[in-house]
């Protein structure tokens, strides 16, 4: 159980058996009055939005979630199968990952968040790296206003780099923007 | 957003504008015990423990002795410390401002509010007016505000603040203007639709006050909400004449609470009974229920000259002057 002062946003509650994170949260008291812990808060599963509100006093329930950590092994149509080191396998939705699926790599370390049963989201490493597959050279002369350009990694995910990074280097990524971070190593020419 | 340099100049300006105000108007300035035996009574303030006793939620219980003790016009400005309050206007750790007048009631000290406000908005901007940027406001469940309520809302009130809401307007707060002093009766029955006066239910009138209030409060001028409940008098004398309401006013500027006054309580059986009811409702609710400062119930005893009052939120000024959105930007060292 939670209580009202534990309320903070990226807290993940339960409301009525289902799985919230509080986007939005704000604290107020009128003068002299209880405090009010006002939330707005979306549904892991459904995506929906709720917006609540507290008082000192309320109880909140922590939500039933599991994290397991497993590797990923492959696709198979729109799922991603992973494995923990019983080769117990789950199958994850593409709609669960989000842009996370083009980041995946073979035997990637990932932690699954599983609520009764069903996986409602993945966690990756912070940072992955990736071979550009895609981009065109970059031009000298036009650096004043264009300092990035569009290159595609393989599922052919757009990312904006830096203009020296050329076909077949490999870049870093973080995860949780979805943007280019560091260039990792040179292609070979 | 101006720099920290900025905000500090600021504040500096703020504080030697407070105190050359006070000095002009013969009070004292004055400095009481931060670590205290016991914190004042209030049924929704909570005190940090410091040794063996409290950190001060406010100066009002040591202020009073000193006017019961014949100090008549007295200020301090100091650190106060209320557990469990982060937020946007709320940090645990604040600066307050507290004057105290023997000889005066409620409204003559809102008199000298408005005349130390523009005092210091004078000295600090060189103007009486100074803009504020209106954000949203999160609201709770069901009251939120929407396209829908806008087109509810009754043209000549809530429209424009609703409006001013929903878009994030910035609006001049003019201290010159006239200010207005709404009743808590009649604003109530305006934006609420009930009389909290007559049937006081405190959830509801929190959840009111906050929700359907306060955001239809008028920005661009100083706004004064006065003579609250019986209930929630915390430590103000009831209304002569009016025995349902007590002689207490809060003050808003661009829908900041700012300040709140009263007429004080001076008499001592009344004060103790309240303090009893205080320890019992905050034991109900699963609060530390604090001991009664018996050095301040006896200095009552004694007398207390007639005074009012008023206690004033420092940080949440300087984030006005300075046209910040939340203390956040106005106090460079903050608890997490």
């Amino acid at each position: 159980m939670f209580s009202a002062s534990d309320l903070r946003k990226g807290l993940r509650v339960e409301i009525d058996g289902a799985p919230y994170i509080i986007s939005e949260f704000s604290f107020v008291k009128p003068g002299k009055g209880a405090s009010i812990y006002n939330c707005k808060m979306k549904n892991l599963v459904t995506g929906g939005t709720l917006a609540k509100s507290y008082r000192s006093n309320d109880k909140i329930d922590e939500p039933r979630l599991e994290e397991r950590t497993m590797r990923y092994s492959y696709q198979e149509a729109d799922h991603y199968v992973f494995m923990d080191k019983n080769f117990e396998q789950i199958n994850v939705g593409a709609d669960v990952l989000g842009d996370n699926r083009f980041f995946l790599t073979e035997d990637m370390e990932v932690e699954i968040l599983i609520h009764n049963g069903r996986p409602i989201g993945v966690d990756l490493p912070t940072f992955v790296e990736k071979e550009i597959k895609e981009t065109e050279p970059g031009f000298r002369g036009n650096t004043a206003t264009n300092v990035t350009k569009s290159a595609k990694i393989e599922g052919g995910y757009e990312i904006q780099v830096p203009l020296f990074i050329n076909q077949g280097d490999v870049v870093k990524i973080d995860t949780r923007t979805g943007g280019y971070a560091d260039r990792v190593r040179v292609a070979k020419s | 957003m101006p720099g920290f340099k900025h905000i500090l100049e600021l504040r500096t300006s703020l504080f030697s504008a407070i105190r050359k105000f006070f000095r002009e108007r013969n009070y004292l300035e004055v400095e009481t015990p931060v670590m205290v035996h016991t914190p004042a009574l209030e049924l929704h303030i909570d005190a940090f423990r410091a040794g063996a006793g409290f950190l001060r939620t406010s100066p009002e219980l040591h202020m009073k002795r000193l006017l019961a003790a014949g100090c008549e016009r007295i200020f301090q400005i100091g650190k106060c410390f209320r557990a469990g309050e982060r937020g946007k206007l709320h940090n645990p750790e604040f600066t307050m401002l507290e004057w105290y007048r023997a000889n005066a009631d409620y409204m003559d000290i809102l008199v000298e509010t408005r005349e130390l406000l523009k005092y210091i908005a004078k000295a600090c901007l060189g103007k009486l007016s100074f803009e504020r940027t209106i954000i949203p406001r999160l609201h709770g469940g069901r009251r939120a505000p929407s396209r829908r309520n806008l087109g509810n809302a009754r043209p000549q009130n809530g429209q424009a603040s609703l409006r001013a809401t929903l878009q994030g307007n910035n609006t001049i707060v003019a201290l010159e203007k006239e200010w207005k002093i709404f009743s808590v009766e009649e604003i109530f029955k305006k934006h609420a639709g009930w009389n909290p006066v007559e049937n006081f239910d405190e959830k509801r009138f929190d959840d009111d006050l906050v929700n359907r209030v306060e955001p239809n409060l008028p920005k661009d001028f100083p706004v004064v909400l006065k003579d609250y409940p019986a209930e929630n008098a915390a430590l103000a004398r009831l209304k002569e004449g009016d025995r349902r309401v007590a002689e207490r006013w809060e003050l808003y500027l661009g829908g900041v609470e700012i300040a709140n006054a009263f007429s004080e309580l001076t008499d001592a059986v009344e004060q103790r009974k309240r303090f009893e009811e205080c320890v019992r409702d905050r034991t109900l609710r699963g609060a530390e229920a604090y001991e009664l400062d018996e050095d301040f119930l006896s200095a009552l005893e004694l007398g207390m000259p007639p005074s009012a009052g008023v206690a004033l939120g420092l940080d949440r000024l300087v984030m006005l002057l300075a046209g910040a959105r939340s203390l956040d930007d106005v106090l460079p060292f903050r608890q997490p």
